[in-house]
């Protein structure tokens, strides 16, 4: 008989009854193969494999990581509740001991949702990992969270969302910034003042193959991992790597991607994108999902799959190779960084233009962080969309010093209405959520 | 009039149902060493003194395919399974003579793999030395393409007595259930034949010739005919008996949970408006996993022989029976003890039952009566858990649209119906200890038999269509149809329902009796290339599992004896 080795939880919601347009990569037929895949091979018959039903998460759950603009029913659809209810089900199981790791098939993704959120952008509006991981955080008291974005292209909603959080551990490794949508992720991106080096992005040339990710994944994210020692590891679980994958150009295969699970040995991942729907998908969740589970994934190989022809060249490895030094100094660096980036600022500020490619408009973004030592500092997002909206949004850390608890609630309360049609406050250490408005 | 028998591990139950309701019934003891006397001797009694002319047919539920696959005592098969990408097909053997050859299929049906003819020759010379007749023939994804099992049974079928194709079986998803269910037709297919052909011969020279159906774990039937191709269906009909059962019984417009209580277990099942509830696969029996069609029924230790102990200073009743109940000359105390004691039941050794409680009553430090009443409220308590466990496994089935995530139907059951030997002294604790509303079958002892009889004939069929490749195929029914541009989906429904209500008809079903559904119907537009190409539809349609057109007129006979307390002999 067919045995688990991890026990290993499965939520598999491929919303089929829901598409952002009719000929869009993410729409109903996306997971369907997938699917079918996964029931002809009898995955959920294996013993210490279970599938639970996608719960839905609550307003509540949006709001401890976003600032939904005007509010979360109007950039949300009933299928972001459930796709994000997806992952907290998953995450709840794990925490409950109901299962030893998960894996979240959900759909719509949600790595490229900011912390404001306007509307869609890279097929997501509204970051499915961070919403679970800030419920795990309140509901079981879990407090370091590594996050592992493997899918093609920046995961720039997670990046933002922990840009200032030192306890959440963010790498991203995906094509070159340079060559793909959203065209960020370079490793000079490292987070702020008082989280530097907790944030870590390692962009891939084209091209890129077993080899090239099996690389970085023994150079720089176990080691870092290692050290960073988190009470949960996520997998942002993109397959978008793959060699027949109709929007990015990289060479990996779904061996690949089981080989990488199998080393990340991630308590939870989620599934981002992927939109080789016949010739990847249904292989690559198969791979997963015996990883996953301690399985022998040695005969998954998909129908077009030569390791010769998709053999990456030597100057590929050296750029990896010289790719993931960088990384690991960074890393290594982290708190002289800090130091350096905290000399003599009070107010750290940056300025940020957001695309929203799904819904076709831009954000622009002043962003001010109270610097701190007791704490990663209080901070506030100054966001209008032209002609749409401005807003003020005031976020209270979780672990939050008194003081910059009072500086939030004074931006939040004293702050001038004038300029902005709302002003949004996340208390996270009260798990609160507060609007002012006009 | 109708005869529907229904062997149980105890009891051979056979009745005969008419325009007048119940008209005879009959309980033979069941010797499970002698199955065919029970079922042979059944049909003889019933049938005594009776113008046969006026008996339209027999619907029979045995536990002989059921016994066989649970005891192990089933006769060596050949397996060939082709072999692709994937999990390794090794890790499913089921059996000594089981081959994989090279042969693979992808999910949308295109050919990978090239079928290894020459592999498939050696497999069957090996299985003809061993001695094998019958064989199960099983590919990954044969129901998107049959080529490979087709190809197979070609290049065998001379070989062999009966070769059951893996497509043929199911037409659902899942390759190492489609295996087992494959091996599982091949491995009782003889018994099956042989057992019915003594039947069918042994009433023909009685002079009782009549149709003989099968009951189905679904809760339909199939004929005789039928039953030779597919074997398998008959395994788990019991819990199914049962079922059908109580439907007559049971509103239209309530969602009613249908507990039978039986000595060793309490099978339970839902009915939503009068409508069993299926298993979301198939039957699960001794560690096989199958596609073979089944109600969702569930099964506790919980019954009137059910062991009664005190460890550490609580009670526990089952989930063992170590014989009958001491009145009845068992070791160990029972439920049925305890009603005993609080004078419910009689027609045993009171005193021996009294006996078995009053030791379990010194061990609580409580009296006789007192121990008594905790038993039999503990065991009617963990039925009810048992129950609300059993609804809530239903509800919390994953589903995959967002119009079921956020707005499916989350069954809430407010009605008990209670069949089995002891129902009605169970009945009326339930009533008592819980909100439910609370009624016993009529002939509680002997309504599975009805529901045999009154079961109607069920099938099943999947349709596959592809508006790009232009074509639909019904893997089940061999049905292959190249189809016009503009295919929609009303076509593809009214095109699977035209093939079930030709495959009913065909298993023994009467016109009359065709109340089909469509249980699932999935339309995807097929996008390559940011381009719309086509739609994947995706239909199953069933004829509902229910009981035969002239079930109304019978049931209300049958309520109208149980009024007047009436009782065929």
């Amino acid at each position: 008989m067919l045995k688990a080795k991890t026990h290993t939880g499965l939520v598999f919601f491929p919303a089929y009854d829901w598409a952002i347009s009719a000929t869009h990569p993410e729409r109903e037929e996306r997971l369907l193969y997938t699917q079918d895949q996964i029931s002809e091979e009898g995955l959920l018959d294996v013993e210490g494999i279970d599938e639970f039903k996608a719960g839905v998460v609550d307003i509540e759950d949006v709001q401890r990581v976003h600032f939904c603009v005007p509010d979360a029913r109007s950039v949300m659809t009933e299928s972001h509740f459930i796709s994000a209810g997806g992952a907290k089900t998953i995450g709840k199981a794990k925490m409950d001991g109901l299962v030893d790791r998960g894996f979240a098939l959900v759909r719509p993704p949600g790595h490229h949702a900011m912390r404001v959120v306007h509307g869609g952008r890279g097929f997501c509006n509204v970051n499915n990992e961070a919403i679970m991981i800030e419920y795990l955080r309140k509901a079981y008291g879990i407090d370091r969270v590594a996050i592992i974005d493997t899918d093609c292209h920046h995961g720039d909603g997670t990046q933002d969302i922990y840009w200032h959080d030192p306890d959440t551990l963010f790498i991203s490794m995906h094509q070159d910034g340079r060559t793909l949508f959203p065209g960020t992720g370079f490793n000079n991106e490292t987070g702020g003042p008082t989280a530097a080096g907790t944030t870590l992005n390692i962009p891939l040339p084209p091209y890129t193959s077993e080899e090239g990710f099996l690389t970085v994944l023994e150079k720089a994210v176990l080691p870092i991992l290692q050290e960073f020692k988190p009470d949960l590891i996520v997998n942002s679980a993109g397959q978008d790597n793959h060699f027949t994958d109709p929007l990015t150009n990289m060479n990996f295969s779904a061996k690949g991607y089981a080989d990488l699970t199998a080393r990340l040995k991630p308590d939870i991942a989620v599934l981002e994108g992927g939109y080789s729907i016949e010739s990847a998908l249904p292989y690559v969740n198969v791979g997963l999902i015996l990883a996953m589970a301690g399985m022998d994934y040695s005969h998954v190989v998909e129908p077009e799959y030569s390791a010769e022809r998709l053999r990456q060249g030597p100057s590929i490895t050296a750029t990896i190779e010289k790719t993931c030094q960088q990384v690991i100094d960074t890393w290594n660096d982290r708190q002289n960084i800090r130091i350096r980036m905290q000399e003599n600022v009070i107010y750290a500020e940056r300025n940020n233009t957001v695309f929203y490619d799904t819904d076709g408009f831009y954000e622009t973004q002043h962003e001010t962080l109270q610097v701190c030592r007791e704490c990663s500092g209080v901070l506030k997002i100054d966001s209008s969309v032209e002609r749409k909206m401005r807003v003020l949004a005031v976020h209270i850390p979780r672990k939050a010093c008194e003081n910059c608890r009072k500086t939030g609630y004074q931006w939040f309360e004293k702050t001038d209405m004038g300029p902005y049609d709302m002003i949004l406050l996340q208390d996270r250490p009260e798990d609160q959520y507060r609007v002012r408005k006009q | 009039m109708i005869i529907g028998l229904d062997v149980g591990g105890t009891h051979t139950d056979v009745v005969l149902v008419g325009e007048n309701g119940l008209e005879r019934r009959i309980k033979v003891p069941t010797d499970t060493s002698a199955l065919f006397d029970a079922v042979f001797s059944g049909l003889e009694h019933i049938t005594r003194d009776i113008d046969i002319s006026q008996i339209s047919h027999a619907v029979l539920s045995t536990t002989l395919t059921t016994n066989a696959i649970v005891q192990d005592k089933l006769p060596a098969v050949g397996m060939i399974v082709t072999c692709g990408p994937g999990i390794d097909p090794e890790y499913f053997r089921t059996c000594e003579q089981y081959y994989r050859v090279a042969g693979a299929m992808d999910h949308s049906g295109r050919q990978i793999v090239k079928l290894d003819e020459k592999a498939v020759e050696d497999a069957a010379s090996r299985m003809r030395e061993a001695g094998i007749e019958y064989v199960g023939v099983v590919g990954k994804f044969s129901i998107r393409n049959p080529t490979h099992e087709k190809r197979i049974r070609e290049i065998i079928s001379p070989m062999f007595e009966k070769v059951f194709l893996g497509h043929n079986v199911s037409g659902n998803f899942s390759f190492p259930r489609r295996i087992t269910t494959a091996f599982l037709n091949a491995s009782v297919y003889p018994l099956h034949k042989r057992f019915f052909e003594a039947v069918r011969q042994s009433l023909d020279k009685k002079g009782i010739q009549i149709p003989i159906y099968i009951l189905k774990a679904d809760g339909g039937t199939m004929d005789f005919e039928t039953s030779i191709d597919f074997p398998g269906q008959s395994i788990l009909s019991g819990p199914a008996a049962s079922v059908m059962g109580s439907i007559g019984f049971a509103a239209d417009d309530q969602e009613t949970i249908v507990l039978d209580i039986g000595g060793t277990t309490t099978d339970m099942a839902v009915l939503i408006n009068g409508v069993p509830v299926l298993a979301p696969y198939g039957i699960e029996i001794a560690e096989h996993k199958t596609l073979i069609r089944a109600l969702h029924s569930y099964s506790v230790g919980l019954g009137g022989d059910s062991t009664v102990r005190v460890e550490h200073g609580h009670l526990f009743i089952g989930p063992d029976r170590t014989g009958p109940a001491m009145a009845y000359g068992g070791p160990e105390p029972t439920p049925t003890d305890a009603l005993f004691v609080l004078g419910k039941a009689q027609n045993g050794d009171r005193e021996k039952a009294e006996k078995g409680i009053e030791a379990i009553a010194q061990l609580l430090g409580i009296s006789t009566a007192e121990a008594a009443r905790r038993i039999f409220d503990q065991t009617c308590r963990e039925i009810l858990d048992s129950a609300r466990q059993m609804v809530s496994l239903i509800n919390s089935r994953p589903v995959y649209t967002v119009r079921e995530a956020l707005h499916g139907h989350r069954i809430k059951p407010t009605r008990l119906l209670v069949l089995g030997g002891p129902a009605p002294m169970f009945a009326e604790n339930f009533t008592a200890i819980s909100d439910y509303q609370v009624s016993v079958v009529p002939h509680w002892d002997v309504a599975n038999a009805v529901g045999t009889a009154l079961s109607r004939t069920t099938c099943e069929v999947t349709l596959f269509a592809d508006t790009y490749k232009l074509e639909a195929s019904a893997p089940e029914e061999m049905f292959v149809q190249a189809l016009k541009p503009g295919f929609t989906m009303a076509d593809a429904t009214e095109m699977a329902t035209e093939l079930l209500e030709k495959k009913a008809l065909r298993e023994g079903a009467s016109s009359g009796d065709l109340v089909t559904d469509v249980t699932e119907a999935l339309e995807f537009n097929m996008v390559r290339d940011f381009r719309m190409i086509g739609k994947n539809i995706r239909i199953k349609v069933q004829v509902r599992p229910g009981l035969i057109g002239q079930y109304e007129k019978i049931i209300a006979q049958i309520k109208k004896q149980s009024r007047n307390g009436e009782t065929p002999c």
